[in-house]
């Protein structure tokens, strides 16, 4: 065993995330510089600071490089197939309410293959968190278009540069009925947590998209350097603007990011409608599924 | 009577949730008879997507579940349908997803993700004619070999095909209790006939249904390994928050549920999920027969085609012939057995199903030339002429 992974266990040296993460899973697999490593520490850092009993929070995720985050987290999680982590997420928290749910996966498998399941989450106010780490393009397959990808940038599928508008996902997301979108750049660390905090405590489909273009693939093939490189580039072109028009959040190459908090309010949720629906309709003859899920007696 | 896969499992089933159970004599068709199946096994999670003729099935659990403490939920397409049951199945509520063919190949993905993760499921797939969109509303059995190879790469898994609406009430319950049993996907191969097909159907009092509860282990979470299997091959199941902090993938894995990228572990994996359920197949297997011992000609069938070709049957024994029945209750695993053992006395097998040769390819297969197999094929959108299978019948016999 290498000295990194002793160094790794939880009984050689307690790093502040080991609650939170598999130690006997390290190294992960993202490359050095990558982004989505930063974010995972975040969120671990808002699942300690919000004080949720871990055992009842549940991870998906779908394929790809940020779909390995469920591998990562400790506690019940789920790496499911590509794009479905939405629904996989749905029927979990049905199954289970008092579950706290929350989806983890990259922009090609939420927003490219799993674009109807999020467009429909969003719109029933799904009772999930969605952290979507926006890396431009598909990195696990080697760097290819993806429907994030800026107009005129680079991938290994559009080497002369991409000419399909990509999404603007705030507004996707907002148009679509989230309840509580965000925006932040991998650099973002005390911001991100402090979201991730807040929306962990909060209900319906909340949406925080972080961009990290793929160090790797997306960096090199534009040119624009090192791991380091890219994040002096967010040091010096974010701006936040919270509350923001989501119509004005598009990314275009290189262009300015605005970060933030765009959209924080409450409209009943999936859950929260239907209950409220069949207690309307059916009075006392209505009966809910216990926050404890629909497991029979004599299954415990 | 307890049923024999029940017996043989050696597990103690309980008797249902009398909320979920609709007992008394009804008049229902097939596909609502299939409804209160599974309300009375259990179920409590459905998520599904309209399809003719599978409709009426979620039809009959969207009304029921509000009064039963179950959740309903109309999905975007059936890739999310099955993707949700599955995740639902995690939190040890029991779930079903319902279908026809179209539907039924879009869940082929995560029909594959609830094999690898071995998650206990049940799939109705009310089967009309195709291949594409076909003739929506009428008959097909043309997805049975869809049903065992549908998704990618090797697995095991348990398909069933009722032949009345009571059979479709009795054997969605079974199809629950074999999923809890072997942590597969189980498959409910309806037609469209039997889906339609209204008749009488008697739903007995919850205390004499038998169900299999989901089999939680007692152990700790420090020493419970969510795929390590003991003899059985099927490894206790937890589920989401307990406690337990599991991890469980699509990828290949190790007894930790950890991906495992090596070439020893896909031979671990994939093996005891092929065997778990080969191996177990003895316990499985379902089939009717009738008149077989003594027969020159053995009539294998299923589902609608079963009852059709009954008549067939009675207009050659009427011509002299010695014909015995077979039919598949339980169609994968498939009974090789004995097919093989038929096959050493009876002159032929004669297969009518409402495709152009699936289950027929087994017999012959089984049969291995000991015997001769003679498929009766239909297109599809209407059922045999009991003629034509009663001449197949005199043809083989000769």
């Amino acid at each position: 065993m290498s000295p990194l992974i002793q160094l790794g266990t939880p009984e050689a040296r307690e790093h502040p995330i080991t609650p939170y993460i598999r130690m006997d899973r390290m190294p992960h697999i993202w490359c050095p510089t990558c982004g989505i490593g930063t974010v995972l520490k975040c969120y671990g850092t808002a699942l300690g600071r919000s004080k949720l009993d871990l055992d009842k929070v549940s991870v998906v995720s779908g394929i790809g490089c940020t779909g390995r985050v469920a591998g990562y987290v400790k506690m019940d999680s789920f790496h499911s197939t590509h794009g479905r982590a939405l629904p996989f997420a749905t029927g979990l928290k049905l199954g289970r309410p008092e579950l706290n749910v929350t989806v983890f996966s990259g922009d090609g498998d939420l927003i490219g293959i799993g674009g109807n399941h999020f467009i429909h989450a969003a719109r029933r106010n799904m009772d999930l968190l969605v952290i979507l780490v926006n890396n431009f393009i598909y990195g696990m397959t080697g760097g290819q278009n993806a429907p994030t990808t800026p107009l005129t940038a680079r991938s290994s599928t559009m080497p002369l540069g991409n000419f399909e508008r990509p999404f603007n996902l705030p507004h996707l997301a907002v148009t679509c009925g989230a309840t509580y979108v965000a925006r932040w750049t991998s650099m973002h660390t005390a911001q991100m947590t402090r979201t991730f905090t807040e929306a962990l405590k909060r209900k319906g489909f909340r949406f925080i998209e972080v961009i990290a273009p793929c160090s790797t693939l997306y960096a090199r093939l534009n040119k624009l350097g090192t791991g380091l490189d890219l994040m002096t580039y967010y040091r010096d072109n974010f701006e936040i603007r919270n509350k923001a028009d989501t119509r004005e959040l598009d990314l275009d190459f290189q262009s300015k990011i605005i970060c933030g908090k765009f959209v924080d309010e409450e409209r009943p949720t999936f859950l929260e409608a239907m209950e409220a629906h069949y207690r309307d309709a059916l009075g006392d003859q209505y009966v809910p599924m216990p926050p404890e899920g629909g497991m029979l007696h004599g299954q415990d | 009577m307890r049923a024999h896969y029940l017996e043989a499992s050696g597990v103690r089933p309980v008797p249902a949730d009398p909320r979920g159970v609709l007992a008394g004599t009804h008049y229902l068709d097939g596909d609502f008879a299939c409804g209160e199946g599974a309300m009375a096994a259990g179920c409590r999670f459905v998520a599904g997507y309209p399809i003719t003729p599978s409709t009426e099935i979620v039809e009959r659990i969207g009304r029921r579940f509000p009064f039963v403490g179950g959740i309903f939920i109309q999905m975007e397409d059936e890739l999310a349908s099955m993707a949700a049951v599955v995740g639902g199945s995690w939190t040890g509520t029991k779930c079903m997803t319902v279908t026809s063919g179209p539907g039924f190949s879009l869940m082929m993905e995560n029909i594959g993700l609830a094999a690898m993760m071995e998650t206990p499921v049940v799939v109705v797939d009310v089967q009309r004619a195709g291949p594409s969109t076909g003739l929506p509303t009428m008959v097909g059995q043309g997805d049975m070999m869809q049903a065992r190879w549908g998704s990618h790469g090797d697995y095991g898994v348990i398909a069933l095909s009722p032949r009345s609406p009571q059979e479709a009430f009795d054997l969605t319950i079974d199809a629950f209790n074999l999923a809890e049993l072997y942590r597969v996907p189980v498959l409910m191969m309806m037609d469209e006939c039997v889906g339609h097909m209204t008749e009488k159907v008697v739903i007995p009092p919850a205390d004499q249904i038998e169900i299999v509860p989901r089999r939680l282990t007692k152990q700790s979470p420090a020493e419970y390994l969510p795929y390590r299997a003991d003899e059985s091959l099927v490894p206790e199941m937890i589920r989401a928050g307990d406690g337990y902090r599991f991890h469980t993938t699509g990828l290949t894995h190790d007894e930790r549920g950890y991906p495992t990228m090596t070439v020893e572990a896909q031979q671990v994996l994939v093996r005891r999920l092929v065997d778990k359920i080969q191996k177990n197949a003895h316990k499985i297997i379902r089939v009717e027969e009738d008149q077989t011992a003594g027969a020159d000609v053995v009539v294998v069938s299923y589902g609608i085609t079963s009852r059709v070709a009954q008549l067939g049957v009675e207009m050659a024994r009427e011509r002299g012939a010695r014909v015995g029945t077979l039919r598949l209750v339980v169609c994968w695993p498939f009974p090789e057995a004995r097919i093989r053992e038929l096959a050493r006395v009876v002159k032929a097998f004669v297969v009518p199903e409402i495709n152009f040769g699936q289950m027929s390819l087994e017999v012959e297969r089984c049969a291995a030339g000991r015997a001769i197999t003679t498929g009766v094929p239909h297109a599809g959108g209407g059922v045999h002429d009991p003629e034509e299978i009663c001449r197949a019948i005199l043809e083989a016999a000769r």
